[in-house]
């Protein structure tokens, strides 16, 4: 009896144990998942509560109620993983072997690694919305604002749906003109970058998008420290941002568990072989999802694909043969940009994100890099998608690696 | 991708006049990079340079400028004092590489 054991039931635990269990034999293999609750978030929901977009309940789920039968979830800490031994321990004292390791733990929003981030003031005029309760708590304060300096700022990159921001801003745009506050409002976009965006053909499609909306930029702003008193943010070059209301995106971090078990990099991510998303100093560790060093956008579509390339490659490895399929990158993300509409990105480690149409030539239905309606219908939809079709482990009708098909070549 | 001529060589540069092929990079062109955004490099300089260098045989990105604090150990305010406003788009200028990016 051979043991595969993934740590985190989030969207990539999920997807590679319901996958796996179905496909390795029941009498050679136990499946087990281990996650320090049983609940399952759609995690891309969060950026809808602050505007009453999705509810809460919307987004919320048990996460065994998605695990195929025959996958054994163990709830859990991890304290520490012991690879030379193949050994895995909790907090508490259980230990529980394993012949495969998948690390799936995500990355987690630290607002203790900025001095003064955390206060009185967090989650009251200092704000995030890459958690349940930051979602929630923003939510109340932009129903309490009434005008002044809405500032969105990004701590450090990597950080998780690195697009999420300039969705937010653009959002609280049309959510700010339709409370009748817009006029009342500066909204200003902080990002350590050189601007909002940075790459040559999506910076010029979409450079205008926040100008038109009056939406300024603070770039190259690496943040010391926030000043709660005073409602500043502080850079280490002694500049100043004043907010009414902050919503910070924190530094990005894995699993204080992968740092114990000196499997990560300074961020606590681990270092894994780009195509195949194998551990770089272990062969029978892996890391998925955000869990991993991939130099892609930490997305849960990177996730999904890179699950699906996974799961064939580690039928390979199991089966004794060598693993013949190799991730691209391949990230497919919408951006909400604000009265009904929104835009596409498709993009590999290669290959920018380009204009065109997708996933067809020229009939779409949808437009990548250009605002449209079927883009944000599309991004609705998708809510039903995860937890009907892609959680569940059943076939996407879309593929793994990126297609240079309907798009603009330059 | 523009080809553009930097101290009497052939060199592969994007809009923005970074290295797109940062093989063709070395110390010499360095000094001429810096020199062309005003820094004259001095052992103090010499440091982060070489660490995005080594960092990105590895890597395979820029690193940011956290990741030049705390895993090359050099303070993100000396960072600043040493490339002044900009210091991760002029140091991985002077390094032959290309700027951090986010996705779009």
């Amino acid at each position: 009896m051979q043991t595969l054991l993934i740590l985190g039931g989030g969207t990539a635990g999920t997807m590679i144990a319901n996958k796996l269990s179905s496909r390795l034999a029941r009498s050679d293999w136990r499946v087990i998942v281990v996650d320090k609750d049983d609940i399952h978030d759609y995690q891309p929901g969060y950026l809808f509560i602050p505007f009453g977009i999705n509810t809460p309940e919307q987004v919320r789920r048990s996460m065994h109620t998605f695990l195929a039968e025959g996958v054994e979830l163990v709830m859990g800490e991890v304290d520490v993983v012991e690879p030379d031994a193949k050994l895995v321990r909790l907090e508490g004292g259980r230990e529980i072997g394993y012949d495969y390791l998948v690390i799936a733990t995500g990355t987690t929003p630290r607002p203790d690694q900025t001095p003064g981030m955390l206060g009185d003031e967090w989650h009251k005029s200092v704000n995030e919305f890459y958690t349940f309760e930051g979602a929630l708590a923003l939510r109340d304060a932009l129903r309490r604002f009434e005008g002044g300096r809405l500032v969105m700022h990004i701590t450090e990159l990597p950080i998780k749906c690195p697009v999420a921001p300039l969705e937010f801003v653009m959002l609280a745009d049309d959510y700010l003109r339709e409370r009748g506050l817009r006029e009342r409002t500066e909204i200003v976009y902080v990002t350590p970058l050189d601007g909002a965006f940075t790459k040559p053909v999506a910076s010029r499609e979409l450079g205008h998008h926040l100008e038109q909306r009056h939406i300024q930029v603070e770039p190259d702003f690496m943040i010391e420290s926030v000043d709660q008193e005073r409602k500043v943010i502080v850079s280490y070059d002694e500049r100043e941002v004043a907010y009414d209301l902050l919503v910070t995106v924190p530094l990005n971090m894995g699993a204080d568990f992968v740092a114990r078990s000196g499997l990560g990099d300074e961020l606590n991510y681990v270092p894994v072989d780009k195509h195949t998303m194998r551990s770089t100093a272990y062969g029978t560790i892996f890391a998925l999802g955000d869990a991993g060093n991939l130099p892609t956008s930490k997305a849960g579509s990177v996730a999904h694909f890179s699950v699906e390339i996974f799961v064939e490659n580690f039928l390979q490895l199991v089966a004794g043969k060598p693993m013949t399929h190799s991730f691209d990158g391949h990230a497919n993300c919408f951006v909400e940009s604000g009265g009904g509409k929104a835009l596409l990105l498709d993009f590999n480690y290669d290959t920018e994100p380009l204009t065109g149409t997708f996933p067809l030539p020229k009939v779409g239905p949808m437009s990548l890099l250009k605002e449209s309606r079927a883009n944000h219908l599309g991004k609705l939809a998708f809510r039903h998608i995860y937890w009907n079709i892609l959680l569940p482990g059943r076939p996407m009708p879309l593929p793994a690696a990126m297609s240079m098909s309907g798009k603009n070549v330059e | 991708m523009p080809v553009t001529t930097i101290a009497g060589r052939e060199i592969d540069v994007d809009a923005e006049g970074f290295l797109t092929k940062p093989e063709q990079w070395d110390e010499a062109l360095a000094e001429t990079l810096a020199a062309n955004i005003g820094i004259t490099l001095t052992d103090a300089h010499w440091v982060p340079i070489h660490f995005l260098r080594k960092d990105f045989e590895t890597q395979k990105e820029t690193a940011t400028l956290r990741r030049v604090s705390t895993v090359g150990g050099i303070p993100v305010k000396e960072l600043f004092a040493l490339f002044p406003g900009k210091p991760a788009k002029k140091m991985s200028y002077i390094a032959g590489l290309q700027k951090p990016k986010g996705c779009v």
